[in-house]
C-alpha cells in the first residue's frame, strides 16, 4: 500500500514529502477527503515555497486521515495507510523512517504527527504557534494548528525548521520575527527537566518505561529530572475538543458543492444540492467533528462551551507559564501505546482519548518535539532546548 | 387610536477602497463577472484573511462623522449561514466589539430638529450576487462582490416618519460623501437601507410588532415602502386585516406592496464567535489622531464659511455643499474667476442645467475648474454675453474645448462697440417695417421682434441694456 495520495516521484536527500492538506500548486490536494478529489490548488503553501526556493523538491503528497482529525491517518477516504503488519504508522512518519525522503511536512491540528513520530521512531517539531506561517494549510482549527517537520535526526529536523520557520504578511497570525535559528547544544548539563505524574498515569508500562529510559539518558547528560503533578492536565483535552470542533465546523463550511470539489449528482434545489454534497463528501468522523462544532458555537450551548473553553486557554497559559519557570522542559507520552490498528479506532470519542496526551501544546502553541519515543514541550521559543534534548538522546542511546 | 411609527434603520455603504476587505483583489464596481475574485473571496482553502488598514480607517472615520465613541480595541466575528452568494458559508463581521457605538446626527424636518442615534458602526464583508438565468432556470454566482468592504450603521429606532427617513438618509450621504468613505450611490448599490418599522398607541413605551424591509434601491421607495406598511400595520391593528408577525419582507416597488421573505420558522442562530485568524485591532492615540486630521469640514461649518467668505446666499452656499463635487469645483474655479459669487451662480444654473437635461446628479458634474473659471471672469469682464458664455460651457462640457480659443473661432466676443450695435439697430429697423409700424400704433410687444432680430444679426454677442437703449432711441425719432 501505497503511504502517497500522489507520488511526484523524487527522492533522496533533496526529497520532502508533504502531507496531503497542504497545498502544493499544480499537485492534487485532498486532505484526505472525497470532498476534494481532484482539486487542484492555484498556490504553494509558504513552507513549500520556502523549502523550494532553499533547493529542496516535493516527494509526493503524503496520506492523511479526512482534514488531519484522526488519530493516525485511518479515515483516509479510500482507506488509512497501514504498514504490512496492519498498523496504523502515519503516512509521513513511514516514509521519512523508511530512508527515501529526507524529511516531511506535517500538520499538527490534533497531535496526529507526534503520535505517528512516537511510534515511528522518528522526530518531530511541531513549532511555537506563529513562527510558520500557515498560509497554503488547508483550514480546520487556525487558533492552534501548525505545520511541523518530520525528520530522522533532530538535526535534519532543525535545519528544515529554519527553512520555513519566519514572519510572513500573508498569514495575519505570523510572528513578526524574521528568521529563527535552531542552535543544538552538545549538552543538557544543567536542563531541568519535569514530568507530570499525571500523563504517566495515564500511559501503559511499555510507554512510561520509554519515558523513564529518557529520563536516564538525561540525568545521565546532567540534566536534573523530577516528577511533579500537573492537574490541569486534564483540562487541556477537553477544551482543546470544543475549541477545535468549533473552529473545524466553521472551516468545513465552505465545501458545499458550489464551487469546487465534490457535488452530489441528484439534487432538486440549493438545500438539497448542500445536503447531498455533504452527506458524501464526509466520512462519519469529521462529520462528528462538524456536528459537535455546531453544537458548542449554539446559542443555548456558547457560554458554558466555547467561551469557556477560550477562558481555559488562558488559565492553561498562565500555568504553563508557572511550569516553565521551574522546568526548561516537560516530558510526557505522546500517545497511550505502541501499536494501533484501524480497528482499535472506531468514533471520534477514542481520537478524544487519546489527545489527552497532546491537547496542551495544541491549545497553548508551546512547542513540542518528538524524539526518541516521548514528547517534550518548553514554553513558547524553547525549541533549541528542546532539540538539544533530543539530539543528547541520539548520541547517549548509540 | 393615534398610532406614532417607531423606525430605525439599518443602512450599508460600500467603503470607498482600492481592495476588498481581507484579500487585494480590487473592489471597484463594474466590472465583468467573476473578474475581481481570488481563491480567498471565493471560499477556496489555504489563503488566510488579512485586514485592508484602510477599512479600518474608514470605519473610524464613519464613527467620527456620527459623533461616535470609538473602540480602541476592536475584533471581527465569524457569522455563519449558508447561502450560495456567501462562498465560505460565514461572513466575518463585528458583533463583540464593533468599531464605533453610541453616536448621533441631527437632522432637520418640517417639524423642526432632532437627533437620531446611532447604536454602532461596524465593518464587515459583502457577499457575492446571484443572477437568474431564465432560459436555462439556473442561477448563476458572481463572485466580484464578494468581501467588498461595508460599513454597517444602525440607528436607535429614533425615526418616527418617511420624512425623518428620507432626512436622516440623505445627512449620513451627506456626511459620508465629505469624507470619502463611500460614493453612496443607491442605484450602484453603494448605499443600501434596511428598515425596521412597528407602530405603538401614541404615548406609550412598549414597541409593537416590528417588520423588516429590504430590497429598496433609492431613497424615493424608501418612502413609498414606508407609507405602505405603516398603512398596513395600521390596518392590522385598528381593523384586524391580518395579524401582524414579526418578519422579513421584500419591497416591490413596481406592485407598490411589500411581501414576506421565505419565512423561517425560528430566528436564525448564526453562532458568532471571534475569528483566530484576524488578531484583535489596537487603535492607539497616535493612530487615532491621524485618522481625525483627515476629517473634513463638516458641511454646515462650510456653508456658513461660503456665507461670510464669499459672500453668497445662505440658500447658494447650502446647494453647494450638498455636494463634494460641487464644493470642490467651486473653491477651485473661484480664485480663476476673481468672482465667486459668479462662480456660484454659474454652477448652481448653467452647469447642473446640463447636468439635469442628462438625466445626471450633482455627483456626476466633471468640469474643469480653470475652464469653468475662465468662462465666468470672460463674462464678469464684459468679454462675452451670457449668452456666449451659455454656448461655450455646453462646448466645454461635450468637448473639452479651451473657452478662450472656441469663443475666437465662433466669433462670440461680445460687440461692446456702440457704432457696430447702432449700425445692427438700424438696419432692424429698415427691415422690420411691419413690427416697427405695430409699434408705433401702439404694440409694445413687437419691439420684441425687432430686438430679437438684432439679436440674431448680432449672433447673440451684444449686450441686451446698451441695445435696448439704443433701439429705443432710434424708435423715438420715428
Amino acid at each position: 500500500m501505497s503511504a502517497y495520495i500522489t507520488d511526484c516521484g523524487k527522492r533522496g536527500d533533496k526529497a520532502i514529502a508533504v502531507d496531503d492538506t497542504v497545498l502544493v500548486s499544480g499537485i492534487q490536494t485532498t486532505a484526505g477527503s472525497k470532498m476534494l478529489e481532484g482539486f487542484v490548488p492555484l498556490f504553494d503553501a509558504e513552507a513549500v515555497t520556502r523549502l523550494k526556493n532553499a533547493g529542496y523538491e516535493v516527494s509526493g503528497k503524503a496520506s492523511v486521515g479526512e482534514f488531519g482529525l484522526d488519530l493516525l491517518g485511518e479515515t483516509a477516504h479510500g482507506g488509512g495507510y497501514t504498514d504490512d503488519s496492519g498498523r496504523l504508522r502515519g503516512a509521513a512518519a513511514a516514509l521519512v523512517a523508511g530512508g527515501e525522503v529526507h524529511g516531511a511536512l506535517c500538520v499538527d491540528l490534533n497531535g496526529t504527527p507526534r503520535r505517528a513520530a512516537q511510534l515511528g521512531g522518528v522526530v518531530f517539531v511541531k513549532p511555537t504557534y506563529g513562527t510558520v506561517s500557515r498560509y497554503g494549510v488547508i483550514p480546520c482549527a487556525c487558533s492552534g494548528e501548525q505545520i511541523g517537520v518530520m525528520a530522522r535526526t533532530a538535526g535534519d529536523a532543525a535545519e528544515l525548521l529554519a527553512v520555513i520557520a519566519g514572519r510572513d504578511e500573508k498569514d495575519g497570525t505570523s510572528i513578526p520575527n524574521a528568521k529563527y535559528e535552531y542552535k543544538i547544544g552538545d549538552s543538557v548539563a544543567g536542563l531541568r527537566i519535569g514530568i507530570p505524574t499525571e500523563y504517566l498515569d495515564m500511559a501503559d508500562d511499555e510507554i512510561s518505561a520509554n519515558v523513564r529510559k529518557f529520563a536516564e539518558v538525561m540525568s545521565a547528560g546532567g540534566a536534573s529530572v523530577e516528577e511533579f503533578s500537573l492537574p490541569e492536565a486534564e483540562l487541556a483535552a477537553p477544551a482543546w475538543q470544543i475549541l477545535m470542533s468549533a473552529e473545524t465546523c466553521n472551516n468545513l463550511s465552505r465545501y458545499d458543492g458550489v464551487k469546487f470539489g465534490h457535488r452530489t449528482k441528484d439534487y432538486a434545489d440549493i438545500d438539497s444540492l448542500y445536503v447531498g454534497t455533504r452527506s458524501e463528501g464526509f466520512g462519519l468522523n469529521t462529520k462528528t467533528v462538524i456536528l459537535y462544532g455546531s453544537d458548542v458555537l449554539s446559542k443555548d450551548r456558547y457560554i458554558d462551551c466555547y467561551d469557556k473553553s477560550m477562558r481555559v486557554r488562558r488559565v492553561l497559559k498562565n500555568k504553563v507559564d508557572e511550569v516553565f519557570a521551574k522546568y526548561d522542559c516537560v516530558l510526557s507520552p505522546a500517545c497511550f501505546k505502541m501499536q494501533y490498528l484501524a480497528s482499535d479506532v472506531n468514533t471520534q470519542a477514542d481520537v478524544y482519548a487519546e489527545s489527552r496526551f497532546t491537547a496542551l501544546a495544541s491549545i497553548t502553541g508551546i512547542p513540542a518535539v518528538v524524539a526518541g519515543g516521548v514528547q517534550l514541550m518548553g514554553n513558547s521559543f524553547s525549541e533549541c532546548s528542546l532539540l538539544t534534548a533530543a539530539a543528547c538522546f541520539e548520541r547517549g542511546s548509540m | 387610536m393615534e398610532f406614532e411609527t417607531v423606525i430605525g434603520l439599518e443602512v450599508h455603504v460600500e467603503l470607498a477602497t482600492e481592495s476588498k476587505i481581507f484579500c487585494s483583489c480590487s473592489a471597484k464596481f463594474g466590472a465583468e463577472q467573476n473578474e475581481n475574485v481570488c481563491p480567498a473571496c471565493c471560499g477556496m482553502p489555504g489563503m488566510l484573511p488579512v485586514t485592508n488598514r484602510r477599512v479600518v480607517e474608514l470605519g473610524m472615520t464613519a464613527g467620527m462623522l456620527t459623533n461616535c465613541k470609538i473602540n480602541r480595541i476592536t475584533t471581527f466575528d465569524k457569522k455563519n449561514y449558508y447561502y450560495p452568494d456567501l462562498p465560505c458559508a460565514y461572513q466575518i463581521t463585528q458583533l463583540f466589539a464593533p468599531i464605533a457605538v453610541d453616536g448621533g446626527v441631527e437632522i432637520e424636518t418640517s417639524v423642526g430638529k432632532k437627533t437620531i442615534g446611532i447604536k454602532q458602526i461596524h465593518m464587515e464583508e459583502d457577499a457575492g450576487k446571484l443572477v437568474h438565468d431564465d432560459w436555462t432556470n439556473t442561477s448563476l454566482v458572481d463572485f466580484n462582490r464578494t468581501s467588498v468592504p461595508l460599513c454597517e450603521i444602525v440607528s436607535n429606532p429614533d425615526l418616527s416618519s418617511a420624512e425623518e427617513v428620507v432626512a436622516y438618509l440623505e445627512r449620513l450621504r451627506s456626511l459620508l460623501r465629505s469624507a470619502r468613505v463611500s460614493d453612496c450611490r443607491w442605484e450602484e448599490g453603494s448605499m443600501r437601507c434596511d428598515v425596521n418599522l412597528s407602530l405603538r398607541p401614541r404615548g406609550t413605551e412598549t414597541l409593537g410588532v416590528r417588520t423588516e424591509m429590504k430590497n429598496m434601491n433609492s431613497i424615493s421607495a424608501i418612502t413609498r415602502a414606508i407609507e405602505y406598511e405603516v398603512a398596513r400595520h395600521a390596518d392590522a391593528l385598528l381593523y384586524g386585516t391580518e395579524t401582524l408577525i414579526q418578519e422579513t419582507r421584500r419591497w416591490d416597488d413596481v406592485k407598490g406592496q411589500s411581501f414576506p421573505m421565505r419565512s423561517k420558522e425560528t430566528e436564525a442562530d448564526y453562532r458568532y464567535f471571534p475569528d483566530p485568524n484576524l488578531v484583535p485591532i489596537i487603535i492607539d492615540d497616535e493612530w487615532l489622531d491621524s485618522v481625525k486630521a483627515t476629517l473634513p469640514e463638516l458641511p454646515e461649518v462650510k456653508a456658513a464659511r461660503y456665507v461670510s467668505e464669499y459672500a453668497l446666499a445662505e440658500s447658494d452656499a447650502a446647494f453647494l455643499c450638498g455636494s463634494r463635487t460641487l464644493t470642490d469645483l467651486f473653491e477651485a474655479a473661484a480664485p480663476v474667476s476673481g468672482s465667486p459669487r459668479d462662480v456660484a451662480s454659474f454652477i448652481i444654473g448653467d452647469c447642473m442645467g446640463i447636468i439635469r437635461k442628462k438625466k445626471l446628479t450633482a455627483d456626476d458634474l466633471d468640469i474643469s475648474p480653470q475652464k469653468l473659471g475662465e468662462i465666468v471672469k470672460m463674462t464678469v469682464d464684459g468679454e462675452i454675453t451670457r449668452n456666449a458664455a451659455k454656448r461655450i460651457l455646453s462646448a466645454v462640457f461635450d468637448n473639452d474645448v479651451d473657452p478662450r480659443e472656441y469663443c475666437a473661432a465662433n466669433g462670440l466676443n461680445a460687440q461692446s462697440d456702440e457704432g457696430a450695435l447702432l449700425e445692427a439697430v438700424k438696419k432692424a429697423i429698415a427691415t422690420n417695417e411691419k413690427s416697427v409700424a405695430d409699434y408705433k400704433s401702439g404694440k409694445e410687444k413687437a419691439k420684441q421682434a425687432i430686438f430679437g432680430s438684432i439679436m440674431k444679426e448680432l449672433r447673440g454677442n451684444g449686450d441686451p441694456a446698451t441695445i435696448t437703449k439704443l433701439l429705443d432711441d432710434e424708435l423715438a425719432k420715428l
